[in-house]
């Protein structure tokens, strides 16, 4: 493999260097999807295929029912597949198989098997892709009992959290935002795993409760950033994985600021969002401030001004702020 | 498991058809009076008049093979080797059922036989079957899958997506086309085109074979042939068993929309006493296969008895076996 851990490395090969650890140290792990001996459609399983050969980054053919009911199957007699889907648009194609079967194959059998299998499912607008491959649909997946659902934002989140979605039991959607492909950072020359359900606290603040994931994280910084030269303190969490969501980290935060925006690429309506604030008001009681921030209710153009309207911009988030402020 | 082995001599191998077709039988008329009393809630589909495919086809596998079933499972299961009393317990939803009272008749699964899983929807046991073949090929493991689905399913994008997949890769999977005719309430040839449900398998480079389904003893030749080429690494095959629903599409549909005369007829077809006239026809006394018959009934009886008097599961079940991440925010 042409790139190692410890340079300078992107939120793609994150990713690639922690599933090809995993391969590594468990000879049941195996992906599937389609173009994988090819690296992939976005590149990310470059190489993998000639370390650990065709059978375990196994080229399927277009059917994304059955990468993901077959992984399903896989799965239940003791491997551990990677689905991966190309783009989460696509996985709307294996609805069934991941809501009505990954999803609930170990309660509906009175546990006697599991599921342990994560879809990667690459998420949100990029490159002027349009209405069908641009979608933000974790609140979907998030909504489903039976699944786990993973967003990250970093190179040392992205493989830090798929080795532990990887060695997780529990079937786990890990969405990473095509935007994001190419950010890099400097990685331990091991990456180490990031625990699911663990919150980051990206900067400390007082004020306000700024709540984000995915690329909607820089978009944040830059509001954050605003805000305190406005002499706003914003405490900027990203939530790393949907669904367990850190409460401690959120709700511990918002305690103190009393003031919670939520910020997110995903249409609003319906969204994560809304289900944040609302725990933190049914937790925290009536008298804190709210604000969702997300996509209006519309499908993403092509038009480049038109797909702009589609997007929660910094200056967006700094209008929630400095209103709750 | 009660299989029959492939060199018993033929009366043997009938009788152990037989009785599996017989405890099938009584499981499923136990089932359908504890549905009518309102014991056995839910979706309870019958397999009355099928029994011979199920038969035939588990008994030319071993326990370490595998199966995949769909809505209308209970026959497959007993036939693969699952304990009818677990079952029944599981129809009454009881904590001593196979999966804890948690999946009912719909979502059957004995994991401990092999039997990975009666299904809810449609074809979706298709792409299930071949992933486990996909794994037991993967970690060299040996051993064949059984995937069992209705001629509805054929109509389905799984049931294409599944067989090419089984192709592809070479999967030692047996696809089993249970053709009762009916897709639900429908007649499936008149939502189907085209030649039906071997030309599809064969389009794909799967070989396929038909076979009179209410023939236990066609059907277990036929999958007897079909399992030793799969085990000597011929890939895939289809079987397409041609059988007939003497029920309704579930427990509690009378089936108005065929007439009465084509049932009756199709009666007259019964897998049981089809193979019932063929034992007596090889000296078999009455006396001794009344006996098998008395045998299965009074097991089913037990077995609801047994079913009846179990515990409900306890309410923490509820929330058991969802997840490991995030266990105990429910809400």
């Amino acid at each position: 493999m042409a790139v190692t851990a410890g340079a300078l490395t992107t939120y793609l090969d994150a990713a690639r260097l922690a599933l090809a650890d995993e391969m590594r140290r468990d000879p049941l792990v195996w992906a599937l999807g389609e173009d994988l001996g090819r690296g992939g459609v976005f590149g990310q399983y470059k190489g993998l295929v000639d370390e650990f050969g065709p059978e375990r980054i196994a080229d399927t053919p277009i059917s994304e029912a059955t990468i993901m009911g077959a992984a399903v199957g896989a799965a239940l007699v003791g491997t551990r597949p990677v689905v991966e889907m190309r783009f989460s648009d696509f996985a709307l194609c294996a609805v069934d198989e991941l809501v009505n079967q990954a999803a609930k194959a170990r309660y509906m059998f009175g546990g006697q098997a599991r599921v342990p299998l994560v879809v990667r499912q690459p998420i949100g607008a990029w490159r002027s892709s349009a209405a069908q491959h641009s979608q933000s649909l974790e609140a979907w997946w998030v909504h489903v009992p039976g699944l786990a659902v993973v967003a990250p934002a970093t190179p040392a989140d992205n493989g830090g959290l798929l080795k532990s979605a990887i060695r997780s039991d529990d079937p786990v959607v890990f969405m990473e935002h095509k935007n994001l492909w190419p950010t890099s950072a400097e990685l331990d020359r091991e990456i180490a795993p990031v625990p699911l359900g663990k919150a980051a606290v990206v900067c400390a603040g007082s004020d306000v409760t700024l709540v984000t994931w995915s690329a909607m994280r820089f978009v944040c910084e830059a509001a954050v950033a605003s805000a305190r030269a406005a002499g706003i303190s914003v405490e900027l969490i990203d939530l790393r994985t949907l669904w367990p969501w850190d409460r401690d980290a959120v709700l511990g935060s918002v305690a103190r600021t009393r003031r919670l925006v939520v910020a997110h690429e995903a249409v609003q309506v319906c969204g994560v969002g809304a289900e944040l604030v609302a725990a933190a008001v049914e937790a925290l009681g009536p008298g804190i401030a709210v604000r969702r921030l997300g996509a209006p209710r519309i499908p993403v153009a092509y038009a480049s001004n038109l797909e702009a309207a589609y997007h929660v911009g910094a200056d967006q988030i700094l209008g929630a702020l400095r209103a709750l402020a | 498991m009660e299989a029959a082995r492939r060199n018993d001599a033929p009366v043997e191998r009938l009788l152990a058809l037989y009785r599996t077709m017989l405890r099938i039988r009584a499981f499923e008329e136990a089932a359908e009076a504890a549905q009518k009393s309102g014991e056995v809630r839910g979706a309870v589909h019958l397999s009355i008049g099928q029994e011979g495919v199920a038969a035939g086809v588990c008994a030319n596998l071993a326990p370490t093979d595998l199966i995949t079933s769909n809505h209308r499972g209970h026959g497959h299961t007993i036939a693969k080797g699952a304990d009818p009393a677990a079952m029944m317990a599981e129809l009454f939803g009881k904590a001593t059922g196979t999966c804890g009272g948690k999946g009912g008749s719909m979502h059957i699964a004995d994991f401990s036989v092999g039997m990975l899983g009666a299904n809810g929807v449609v074809g979706a046991g298709m792409p299930i079957a071949v992933g486990a073949a996909h794994a037991l090929k993967l970690t060299r493991r040996p051993g064949v899958v059984a995937c069992f689905f209705g001629d509805g399913a054929i109509n389905r994008g799984p049931f294409l997506e599944a067989i090419n997949w089984a192709r592809i890769y070479d999967l030692p999977v047996l696809f089993v086309c249970e053709d009762n005719g009916f897709a639900a309430t429908t007649r499936t040839r008149q939502m189907s085109g085209g030649p039906g449900a071997s030309a599809r398998a064969e389009s794909l480079g799967v070989p396929a074979t038909g076979v009179n389904g209410n023939d236990v003893e066609a059907v277990d030749a036929a999958t007897g042939r079909l399992v030793a080429t799969i085990r000597a690494g011929g890939g895939p095959q289809f079987l397409h068993a041609l059988t007939y629903r003497l029920m309704g599409h579930t427990a509690s549909d009378a089936a108005p929309y065929r007439p009465a005369a084509e049932v009756e007829a199709k009666r007259a077809d019964d897998p049981i006493a089809r193979a019932r006239a063929r034992l007596a026809a090889l000296d078999l006394p009455e006396a001794a296969l009344d006996r098998l018959a008395d045998e299965a009934y009074a097991e089913l009886d037990r077995a609801v008895e047994a079913a009846r008097a179990a515990p409900w599961p306890a309410l923490d079940q509820a929330y058991a076996d969802v997840l490991d991440l995030g266990a105990g925010t429910w809400r």
